[in-house]
């Protein structure tokens, strides 16, 4: 049954590839949450996803943020195979799951894998919010626990993309321990010296923000993300005030000094370029 | 607020009609005690179905009782010598969390923990146990204050969650409670974690990763408070009841999930019905494990405490299951 579940020919694609760029029909238009024009898909992925009008950035899945992001033909992934059992029993999770696995082509809300940037090894993970929200279940926590062993055996630096709704709620506590265990992972990284960046996409909230997101040396975000641990919802109903606008948006926290840096995905690549190389330097040595 | 919850009804029903039959016994001089003793019997009986078989939701409403314990209360009674320390150095001072420096048996340790209010006065002041970021880097202040002296540490954990403001997130929310779980992943000292009231969320975990894990047999620890998970699951959180099953919050259920190093059994009815015989519950294992934690090296406490957290969380290997057959 699980062979039939999970047969090769529904494995995640080996990405990046163009592949992944043209799952959508082209010719197909979208709709755009900050100016409400109209685009064409294909014309959008060209742009890597961002509105030529406003400048707005479209989430992005796993595959096609390896595809902006690595050296072309450079990453290869790891761990692909783990997936994600039902510790509480809990109702339709693993139907949901499955669901998911379909949809996104992916076996969970995480890719990891090794990869070159600008030329750079580098150990990344890219999570993918089509999947479960993003959300941080046993699977993710494994894979980045591993991505992180990874870096610290092999010495290279690591970079995780975070897009993620937080903890996931149908593992209950064994999820909430993904953060202990991820921080963990962290920890053995830094205690090697090794570099870790962390880029905040949209969104990056809760049990995520609130672990491994928040903890790079160098922590980096797209424009508008929304970025926080609290839901804004939730604070509303808690205190009774009126929020600003940009409440938890990227440019929130850069104000408020929780972000190194917000950078527009256009200019992502050549600045994590720029972190890489003047880290670099002491590896070669 | 009435000394008893909804499920212990019966009980207090039983009692109070015993008492009254005892009563007229000596007021009326007519023998009831034939009677009487049957009764006794069975609220014996009673007790035992309704302690004997608590739901979720009962353990939930003992967790957030008015008169439970509190990390004062603990401390009090556990600690000698106890100084409470104040602030982060940063920002404030958060009431929400109390630290402090003191003695347990003539040994010299940290003591850290959730605090919340037993009255509305304190609650506010207190922000019903629901810390700022700053309480959580009060914190880390006095967990590596204890590191550097190599004190061991005692957590408390009590809390619905981090508070959720607009100036908790302003101040960094996210990163003070990811400081604390990597900080604290390192720290070279034997950190023992005991969750006595409602153990919520990240901020509860904020002050969890340790080498040891003990529940109180009523106190809850989850991902989701069981009003949220209803929200969320049936848009309506008056189903908070189903959700405390479904979420696996109560102490027995995460000793059965694998993630607890123990249970740490209550009076019965709850642990304000004998605040002193909890304590001492709790001095037995604070004293076991405190010797054995203290006897490891710093390496090994550090790298068994990574181990403990790697270990957490189960996952099928689709690779294994196509080299199987
Ligand atoms: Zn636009």
């Amino acid at each position: 049954m699980l062979r039939d579940l999970f047969s090769k020919k529904k494995r995640p694609e080996k990405i990046p590839s163009e592949k992944a760029k043209q799952e959508v029909p082209e010719g197909l238009m979208s709709k755009c949450p900050g100016c409400k024009k109209i685009s064409y898909i294909k014309e959008l992925r060209k742009n890597d996803m961002v509105c030529e009008h406003c400048g707005y950035h479209h989430r992005l899945s796993a595959g096609e943020r390896l595809y902006c992001t690595v050296d072309e033909g450079t990453f290869t992934e790891m761990d692909a195979q783990l997936i994600a059992e039902d510790p509480l029993g809990f109702p339709e999770y693993k139907e949901k799951s499955a669901k998911d696995r379909e949809k996104t082509n992916l076996n969970e809300a995480i890719v990891t894998g090794r990869a070159e940037i600008e030329g750079v090894p580098v150990v990344i993970g890219v999570m993918d919010a089509g999947f479960r929200m993003g959300s941080m279940g046993a699977v993710v926590g494994e894979k980045i626990r591993r991505a992180a062993d990874t870096a610290v055996n092999e010495r290279r630096p690591l970079l995780l993309f975070a897009a993620s709704g937080g903890a996931r709620m149908q593992e209950g506590v064994i999820s909430l321990m993904q953060m202990g265990k991820t921080s963990a992972a962290l920890r053995r990284l830094h205690e090697e010296g090794l570099l870790f960046i962390s880029i905040m996409t949209h969104p990056t909230t809760g049990g995520v923000s609130a672990s491994f997101a928040s903890l790079g040396d160098v922590n980096l975000a797209e424009p508008g993300a929304l970025i926080g641990f609290a839901g804004r919802r939730i604070i509303e109903q808690t205190v009774r005030e009126k929020l600003p606008d940009d409440f938890q948006t990227a440019e929130f926290l850069m104000d408020h000094g929780q972000l190194d840096r917000v950078v527009h995905r256009h200019d992502l690549k050549s600045q994590i370029g720029t972190i890489l190389a003047v880290h670099a330097r002491g590896e070669e040595e | 607020m009435a000394d008893h919850l909804p499920f212990e009804k019966p009980v207090i029903e039983l009692r109070e009609k015993i008492k009254e039959l005892r009563s007229f016994t000596e007021d009326k001089d007519i023998d009831l005690s034939g009677e009487i003793e049957k009764l006794e019997s069975r609220l014996a009986q009673l007790e035992e179905d309704i302690y004997g078989n608590m739901k979720p939701w009962d353990r939930v409403q003992l967790a957030r009782h008015t008169e439970r314990p509190t990390t004062q209360d603990y401390i009090q009674l556990l600690i000698t010598d106890f100084l409470e320390l104040h602030g982060d150095r940063l920002y404030g001072d958060d009431a929400a969390i109390i630290g402090g420096i003191g003695f347990f048996e003539g040994n010299p340790v940290t003591v850290i923990g959730h605090q919340r209010g037993r009255d509305t006065k304190e609650n506010l002041r207190r922000n019903f146990g629901m810390p700022h970021p700053e309480g959580y880097r009060k914190a880390l202040r006095l967990m590596k204050q204890a590191d550097k002296f190599k004190r061991p540490i005692v957590c408390f954990i009590d809390t619905k969650g981090a508070y959720p403001g607009k100036a908790a997130e302003e101040r960094g929310q996210s990163e003070a409670i990811a400081r604390n779980l990597i900080e604290m992943a390192g720290l070279r000292v034997p950190v023992l974690c005991i969750v006595i009231g409602e153990g919520g969320s990240g901020g509860a975990l904020a002050l969890g990763i340790g080498d040891r894990l003990y529940m109180l047999e009523n106190s809850t620890y989850s991902v989701i408070s069981p009003e949220g998970a209803a929200a969320l699951l049936w848009k309506d959180s008056g189903e908070a009841q189903r959700a405390a099953e479904t979420m696996k919050i109560t102490a027995p259920d995460l000793e059965k999930l694998g993630i607890l190093d123990g249970v740490i059994p209550e009076v019965r009815g709850g642990a304000h019905r004998d605040v002193q015989q909890q304590a001492d519950a709790i001095r037995e294992v604070l004293r076991r494990e405190l010797k054995e934690l203290s006897s490891k090296d710093p390496e090994v406490l550090v790298s068994e405490r990574a181990e403990k957290f790697n270990q957490i969380g189960s996952y099928a290997d689709v690779t294994d299951a196509n080299t199987e057959e």
